[in-house]
C-alpha cells in the first residue's frame, strides 16, 4: 500500500509536458489521438468544401476569401485544375487516415479498451506514446506538402501510377513519406492492442464475456497489423521510382505529353494497385468496424435490453476480418483481368456481405421491444443504421464485374463509399463521443446543442451523398475539375451539384453547435458520477475520469457485457463488475 | 500493487502461457512477414512480366554472397549460444557471444558495402533495370533490418546488460526477443539468397 502511496504521489508530480504533451498514459493518449483527429477531418472537410464552390460554379471566383491562396493555386480567386487535383487527393488521404481511422482507433480504441478489459493501462505504455507522435509527424508532412513546388500529391488518395509518378514529384514523394509515418504509428498501435487485448483482461473477463466494441478493436489491430506493411513496400518502391529513377511502376515505351519517358521500363502499374487495394479493401472494414462496436455498445445501453445474437456478432466480426483480406481485386475489375479472377473476386465479395448484413441485423433486431431512451448519442447510433445500410447496399453492384464497368470511377462510388464513412463511420464516431465525453471529462454534453447538430447534419447528409448516386447512374465521372460541365451526358443531372454543395454548406454551419458543446460542456456541463448511462460494462466501473492506472481495485467480472433488464434484478442493468447482480449503490447514479 | 503497474511484461500469464513482451514480438514478426511478403511478390510479378530477366550472377557476386550466407548463419548460432549462457548464468560466455554476434553483423555489413561498391564502379545503379531496382530495394531495406537489430544487440551487450544485476529473469527475456528479431532477419536472407543469385 505504501508503493501505491508513493507512486500516485510520483504521477501528481508530473510536469506538464509529461502529462498533457508526452503522456504514456492510455487515456491522454486516447484524447491527444481524439481531438487531433477531429482536427484533421475539419480540416478535410474545409478542402471539400473548396472543391465543392469549383464543382457548383466552374471556373467562377471564390467571393471573399478566394483571393487567400495566391497565384499558383487560385489566381484571382478561380481554382487552377491543379489545386482542384491536390484538395481532391488530399482530402481523401486526410478523412481516411488522419481523420476516422485516428479517430476510431487511436482515440476511442486506445481511450475505452483498456477500461473496457479492466486493464490499467496498455501493455506498453511508450509504444504508445510512439505510436500518436509517429501519427502526427505523418500529419504534420502531409501538411508541409501543400507548401513544396508544385503543391500536394495530385494523384488520387489512391496514388495510381504512371500518373502519381508524372505529376510534379516533390508532393508526391512527401505523401509517399507522410504515409510511411502514418504506417509506422498503426504498426505500433495495432500490436499494443492485440497484446492489450489478450494479456490484461481483468480477471473473469472472458472473450465471450468482451464488449463487442472490445471484438471490433481486436479484429481492426489484425487488419491493421497484417494489410498496411504491403503498401509500406508499395510505397517503397514508388518512393524508389521517384527519387532513385527505378520502373517498378513503369511501363516500357511510355509517352507522357507526346514525350517518351526516360526510364528504363519493364514495370507493372497493376502491381501497384494489387499491393495498394490489398491494405485498402481492409482498410475499409478498419473505419467501419470501430464504428459498429461504438454503435453496438450505444443501442445496448439505450434500448435497455442484451445485445440480441451478441455470438453470430462475434463470429461474424471475425469472419468479416478473415474475408476482407480476399477481396481486394474487386476495386481492379476494369484492369482487364481474365474472368477466373473477376469471377473468384465476385464470389468473395458477395461472401463478405453476409457478415455484414448479419451485423446490421443483429443491431436492428435488438432494437425491438425496447424501451428507447432517445439521447444524443442514440440518435447519432440509430441514425448509422439505415446510413450503413445504404452505404453496404449500394456496394452491391460494384462488387459484380459486369455492372461495376458501368458504374466504376463515377459519382456512384463517391456516393456508395461515403455513405458507409461519413453518415455511417462519423455519425457513429460523433455518438461515441457523446456517450463517452462523460468518461473523459466528468461532465455530460448538452442534450439541446447535441439535437441541435444531429438534425440538419442528418438531413444534409443525405442531401449530400444521395445525388450523387443519381449523378453516377447517369454516368457522371468522378475527379472532373468542372463537375462535368463540359459532357453532354451529365448535362440532366448538372444541377444537383448545387444541391450538394449548399447542403455541404449548412452542414458545415451544424457543426458550429458541435464544436459549440464541445467546449462548453467542458466548464459548464452538468457533473455526472461514475456511470451517468446505467451501463453495465467495465469503463464504468472506474471514476469519472479515471486516475493515472485507472481503478482504484483491481475489477473483477461476474458476467456478461450486456445484461441489461434481467428479471427478478434490483435495477434493470446488472454490472459486469458487480459480484450480486448490481444493487444501486450511491456513486452509480447519475 | 502499484495503481500503474502493467500486469505479465515479465512474467507468463496462466491462460496464454506467455509474457506481453513475447506476444508483441511475434505480431511485430508476422507483420514484418506481411513486408517482406510484398516485396517477393512484387518480385514474382514483374520477374513473370518482364521479357528478359537476367541470371543473378550476370550482375551479382555468388561467392561473396554465400560467404554473407554463412557469416549470418553463424551469427544467429552465436546469438541462441549467447541467450543460453544466460540460462545458465554465465555472464561472462553471454559477453562473447553476444559479442560475436555483433561483430558478424559487421561482417555482414562489411562485405554488403563492398558488394555495392562494385555495382556502382560498374555503372549498375537501381535504375538500370528491374531485376537490379528489386535487388536494391530488398538488399537494402534487409540491410537497415540488419543495423535495426545490430544496434538493438550492441545495446544489450554494452549499457544494457547493466540489467543482469537487478532483474535478470527480464534481461533474459529481453535478449530472447532480440535473438528472435535476429534470426527473423536471417530468414529473410535465406529466402534472399536463392532468388536474387542463384535463380
Amino acid at each position: 500500500m505504501e508503493d501505491t502511496h508513493h507512486e500516485e504521489h510520483h504521477h501528481e508530480e508530473l510536469g506538464f509536458w509529461r502529462k498533457y504533451v508526452f503522456s504514456v498514459d492510455h487515456k491522454v493518449i486516447g484524447i491527444q489521438y481524439a481531438i487531433t483527429g477531429l482536427l484533421f477531418l475539419f480540416f478535410g472537410f474545409c478542402l471539400m468544401m473548396l472543391m465543392r464552390w469549383q464543382l457548383a460554379f466552374p471556373g467562377r471566383a471564390l467571393p471573399i476569401i478566394g483571393g487567400l491562396f495566391g497565384d499558383s493555386r487560385m489566381p484571382s480567386g478561380v481554382m487552377l485544375p491543379e489545386f482542384y487535383n491536390q484538395l481532391g487527393a488530399m482530402h481523401g488521404t486526410i478523412m481516411v487516415f488522419l481523420g476516422v481511422v485516428p479517430l476510431g482507433v487511436g482515440g476511442f480504441g486506445n481511450f475505452v479498451v483498456p477500461l473496457q478489459i479492466g486493464a490499467p493501462d496498455m501493455a506498453f505504455p511508450r509504444l504508445n506514446m510512439a505510436s500518436y507522435w509517429s501519427f502526427f509527424l505523418g500529419g504534420v508532412t502531409m501538411l508541409v506538402s501543400f507548401f513544396v513546388p508544385g503543391g500536394a500529391a495530385q494523384a488520387g488518395w489512391t496514388a495510381y501510377p504512371p500518373l502519381a509518378e508524372t505529376t510534379p514529384a516533390p508532393g508526391q514523394a512527401l505523401w509517399l513519406i507522410g504515409m510511411v509515418f502514418l504506417i509506422t504509428s498503426s504498426l505500433l498501435g495495432s500490436v499494443n492492442f492485440i497484446t492489450t487485448i489478450i494479456q490484461l483482461r481483468a480477471k473473469g473477463l472472458s472473450f465471450m464475456r468482451l464488449p463487442f466494441f472490445v471484438w471490433s478493436q481486436l479484429v481492426t489491430a489484425f487488419l491493421l497489423l497484417l494489410a498496411f506493411p504491403p503498401l509500406e513496400a508499395a510505397g517503397f518502391m514508388q518512393l524508389m521510382d521517384i527519387v532513385a529513377g527505378t520502373s517498378f511502376f513503369l511501363p516500357s515505351g511510355l509517352v507522357v505529353s507526346g514525350q517518351a519517358l526516360e526510364v528504363a521500363g519493364g514495370g507493372s502499374p497493376i502491381l501497384w494497385q494489387h499491393l495498394f487495394w490489398f491494405l485498402a479493401h481492409p482498410e475499409v472494414y478498419v473505419l467501419i468496424l470501430p464504428a459498429l462496436g461504438i454503435v453496438s455498445e450505444i443501442v445496448a445501453n439505450n434500448t435497455r435490453k442484451p445485445l440480441w445474437g451478441y455470438k453470430s456478432l462475434v463470429y461474424s466480426v471475425v469472419f468479416l476480418g478473415f474475408m476482407s483480406f480476399i477481396v481486394w481485386a474487386h476495386h481492379m475489375f476494369i484492369t482487364g483481368m481474365g474472368t477466373v479472377m473477376s469471377s473468384f473476386f465476385q464470389t468473395t465479395t458477395m461472401i463478405i456481405s453476409i457478415p455484414s448484413v448479419v451485423i446490421l441485423t443483429v443491431l436492428l433486431l435488438s432494437l425491438w421491444g425496447g424501451s428507447i431512451r432517445f439521447n444524443t448519442p442514440m440518435l447519432f447510433a440509430l441514425a448509422f443504421l439505415p446510413m450503413f445500410a445504404i452505404g453496404g447496399l449500394t456496394g452491391l453492384p460494384l462488387g459484380l464485374s459486369s455492372t461495376d464497368i458501368h458504374l466504376h470511377d463515377t459519382y456512384y462510388v463517391i456516393g456508395h463509399f461515403h455513405y458507409v464513412v461519413a453518415p455511417g463511420s462519423i455519425f457513429a464516431l460523433f455518438a461515441g463521443i457523446y456517450y463517452w465525453y462523460p468518461k473523459a471529462t466528468g461532465r455530460k454534453m448538452s442534450e439541446l446543442l447535441g439535437k441541435l447538430h444531429f438534425w440538419p447534419s442528418f438531413i444534409c447528409m443525405n442531401f449530400i451523398f444521395f445525388p450523387m448516386l443519381i449523378q453516377g447512374m447517369a454516368g457522371l465521372n468522378r475527379r472532373m475539375y468542372d463537375g462535368g460541365a463540359s459532357y453532354a451526358h451529365a448535362q440532366p443531372v448538372l444541377h444537383l451539384n448545387g444541391v450538394i454543395s449548399a447542403a455541404a454548406w449548412i452542414m458545415a454551419l451544424a457543426q458550429v453547435f458541435f464544436v459549440i458543446n464541445f467546449f462548453r460542456s467542458l466548464k459548464k456541463g452538468e457533473r455526472v458520477g461514475t456511470n451517468p448511462w446505467q451501463a453495465t460494462t467495465l469503463e464504468w466501473a472506474a471514476p469519472s475520469p479515471p486516475p493515472h492506472g485507472n481503478f482504484a481495485t483491481e475489477p473483477t467480472v461476474y458476467r456478461g457485457p450486456y445484461e441489461y433488464s434481467v428479471p427478478g434484478a434490483a435495477q434493470d442493468f446488472s454490472p459486469q463488475f458487480n459480484p450480486d447482480g448490481g444493487s444501486l449503490s450511491e456513486n452509480q447514479t447519475a | 500493487m502499484s495503481a500503474a503497474a502493467i500486469p505479465y511484461t515479465v512474467e507468463p500469464r496462466p491462460d496464454s502461457g506467455l509474457n506481453n513482451v513475447k506476444i508483441g514480438i511475434w505480431l511485430f514478426l508476422a507483420s514484418e512477414v506481411m513486408l517482406f511478403g510484398a516485396l517477393f511478390a512484387g518480385y514474382i510479378l514483374l520477374r513473370v512480366g518482364a521479357e528478359t530477366w537476367p541470371r543473378g550472377a550476370e550482375f551479382l557476386s555468388v561467392p561473396w554472397a554465400t560467404t554473407n550466407t554463412v557469416v549470418l548463419i553463424s551469427s544467429s548460432v552465436t546469438m541462441v549460444l549467447a541467450w543460453a549462457a544466460l540460462m545458465k548464468k554465465n555472464f561472462s560466455r553471454y559477453k562473447l557471444f553476444m559479442g560475436l554476434t555483433v561483430l558478424a553483423g559487421f561482417g555482414f555489413l562489411g562485405i554488403k558495402y563492398i558488394e555495392y561498391t562494385s555495382k556502382f564502379h560498374h555503372g549498375y545503379f537501381p535504375s538500370t533495370n528491374t531485376f537490379l531496382s528489386i535487388y536494391f530495394l530488398m538488399t537494402g531495406l534487409h540491410a537497415l533490418h540488419v543495423i535495426g537489430g545490430m544496434v538493438v544487440n550492441a545495446y544489450f551487450w554494452g549499457p544494457g546488460s547493466k540489467m543482469w544485476k537487478t532483474h535478470p529473469q527480464q534481461f533474459i527475456n529481453r535478449v530472447e526477443i532480440a535473438g528472435l528479431f535476429w534470426h527473423f532477419v536471417d530468414l529473410v536472407w535465406i529466402f534472399l539468397f536463392p532468388i536474387l543469385y542463384l535463380l
